[in-house]
């Protein structure tokens, strides 16, 4: 084996191979935490469709979000009931309403969802146990994790068993709880029959639902349903797939808001510190060794030798940085998921992605640093 | 013996314009295999100059320096770095590399002849040997002292068996005996390897290794016949 000069010249110092690891992997934590947090914001967006249990989802193709559905007659998905491979279809209604706190007053907007007491789709614990209950006109069911701004329903529920408020205008009386939780665009989240929710949005069209949830037969390939049904239905509906439902949901705010554009950011400021990190540590590397350079040059060494070094150096320092950078960022991932409750997850994905930007950011670092090589003349050395 | 350096009416000048400063004047010098030559001259004298210029290290401008029958004058830098491969270089400073031990730092000067490296390892451990380190071999700089730095610097001169071996006052930084035992080290091995040395010295004590002295003073080159004239002077 050739001498690995890179490798020698970076363990030689301790000291600084040390700082530089600190400093690279600080830069790697700075990027993982921007990412985590952006993947968790948009995690968080679509923790109700990682709840509803279905294969191919009807929706109309003006709506843009949860927040922003557009509605579209529930004969499509009755339509689509005939499809081979269709084992059972649900409506599933959502509109905001303007939800009364019972103690302050205060009206707040919350997210209804409308469904069939009898369908069985939605995988939200305590709503199995509590459903049945909806069937009677004007009971809601609530989410415990919706924010404390609607009121204290779950401990009033827990002492008098009923709670009574309003929304929009509609008396409505709370006989149940369920868990799912605040998203970006919903605080709060109610369920109740088609009938409540009929009753509570009066000026909405009995037949028009949000979203028509499919559920596909076992034996049937996915694939070949949704084409079957693209071509049975007609254009004024949109057919996904559940990754697809999933990702309209995730693209809306990755692309419609400034979210991703602020924790890109974020990660980008990881970057540039982690550039000039690395930055400082191999151009004082250079330039301690420039007379050793020098004499390497006189030897016989050109110059793509020593670009190779100090690029080697570079490659060496990004994957020595990034591994405690990657295991710090494991254990506060883990961290800040028990404390925020956002659904923080390390995944293959991101780790490549901070380990190609770590790989780049060290590349691009001793980019500005072999122009110091130039510096080493064998003419100076006598 | 055949000539490795045939230097003729080399001028050489820094500067440009109305600056410019001629620093070298037609000189004319010719090393054969096997020579030790020794090179005096007050400092300023253009010495330096003539070293890098022979050693490849810096760009040759008028007349005519042939270094192992190649021609110098107006040669490409790829040329140079190749010609530099077949000259050991001794410099006043020891200038090992720090992160390397005594037989990486030969080695180094080892690998850039078409040797398997376990080859290039075990001649550089011969030739650390060879200069009385065979204790010392994997040593770094920092743990040896200055004349067996000067000794590890020599061994990786010497390593690639040059044609030519530059040295730039070898013994400025050595007491006496160091600077007298690498002194004679360099003869030795310049003798048994068949390679034309040319040493840049101060020191008087030393000239008796050599097989010619020549004096550079203002850029110009004289030539004393005998080294036995000059150490009885």
């Amino acid at each position: 084996m050739k001498i690995p000069l890179a490798w020698l010249q970076l363990t030689h110092e301790r000291m600084r191979l040390l700082i530089a690891m600190a400093g690279i992997g600080f830069a790697n934590l700075l990027m993982f935490m921007q990412f985590g947090f952006r993947d968790a914001l948009f995690e968080s967006a679509v923790v109700l469709h990682r709840r509803i249990q279905g294969d191919v989802f009807l929706l109309s193709p003006e709506s843009t979000a949860l927040i922003a559905m557009d509605s579209f007659s529930n004969r499509r998905l009755y339509q689509s009931a005939g499809v081979a491979g269709v084992e059972a279809i649900y409506p599933l209604y959502i509109d905001f309403a303007l939800w009364k706190n019972p103690e302050t007053k205060a009206t707040r907007g919350i997210m209804v969802l409308g469904i069939n007491p009898m369908d069985d789709f939605l995988d939200l614990p305590g709503l199995a146990d509590a459903k049945h209950q909806i069937q009677r006109e004007d009971a809601v069911l609530f989410d415990r994790l919706s924010r404390p701004e609607f009121g204290p329903i779950p401990d009033l529920f827990a002492t008098t068993e009923t709670v009574t408020t309003e929304a929009n205008d509609k008396r409505l009386t709370v006989v149940g709880l369920f868990d799912l939780g605040a998203s970006f665009g919903a605080d709060g989240n109610v369920i109740a029959s088609e009938t409540t929710f009929l009753n509570i949005f009066t000026n909405r069209d009995a037949g028009q639902i949000e979203i028509g949830v499919i559920e596909l037969a076992e034996t049937a390939n996915p694939e070949a349903v949704i084409r079957r049904l693209k071509q049975h239905l007609p254009e004024d509906v949109l057919v996904l797939s559940r990754e697809e439902f999933i990702a309209f949901e995730k693209d809306y705010w990755e692309t419609g808001t400034a979210i991703g554009f602020i924790f890109t950011l974020g990660a980008g400021m990881g970057f540039i510190v982690g550039v000039v990190i690395v930055y400082q540590i191999l151009y004082s590397d250079v330039a301690d060794h420039l007379p050793e350079y020098a004499t390497l040059k006189a030897m016989g060494y050109g110059d793509r030798y020593l670009l190779t070094v100090v690029f080697q150096q570079a490659i060496i320092l990004a994957l020595i940085g990034y591994a405690p950078g990657f295991g710090i960022s494991s254990l506060l991932y883990v961290l800040t998921a028990q404390g925020t409750s956002l659904p923080m997850a390390m995944t293959a994905s991101k780790a490549l992605t901070v380990l190609f930007l770590t790989v780049v950011m060290c590349m691009g670092s001793g980019a500005i640093a072999v122009r110091k090589l130039s510096a080493a003349d064998p003419a100076d050395i006598f | 013996m055949s000539a490795i350096v045939a230097i003729h009416d080399l001028n050489h000048y820094y500067g440009s314009g109305e600056l410019r400063k001629q620093i070298l004047f037609d000189i004319t010098l010719t090393l054969n295999a096997g020579e030790v030559v020794l090179l005096k001259g007050p400092s300023g004298s253009g010495k330096t100059t003539l070293l890098t210029l022979m050693g490849a290290l810096r760009s040759c401008q008028t007349g005519s320096l042939q270094v192992l029958g190649q021609e110098l004058v107006n040669a490409p830098k790829a040329k140079l770095v190749n010609i530099r491969r077949n000259i050991g270089y001794i410099f006043q400073g020891h200038n090992l590399l720090h992160s390397l031990t005594a037989r990486q730092n030969v080695q180094m000067s080892a690998e850039l002849q078409p040797l398997r490296s376990a080859v290039a390892k075990q001649r550089s451990e011969q030739m650390l040997t060879a200069v009385g380190l065979a204790d010392h071999i994997d040593y770094y700089p920092a743990q040896m002292s200055g004349g067996q730095k000067q000794r590890v610097a020599i061994a990786r001169a010497l390593v690639s068996h040059p044609k030519m071996i530059l040295a730039d006052e070898p013994t400025a930084a050595l007491d006496s005996k160091s600077g007298r035992a690498v002194v004679e080290l360099i003869q030795q091995l310049s003798k048994e390897q068949g390679c034309a040395s040319l040493i840049v010295t101060h020191d008087n004590r030393i000239l008796d290794v050599a097989d010619r002295l020549v004096h550079l003073e203002d850029g110009r080159l004289t030539e004393i016949n005998t080294s036995a004239t000059l150490v009885s002077s």
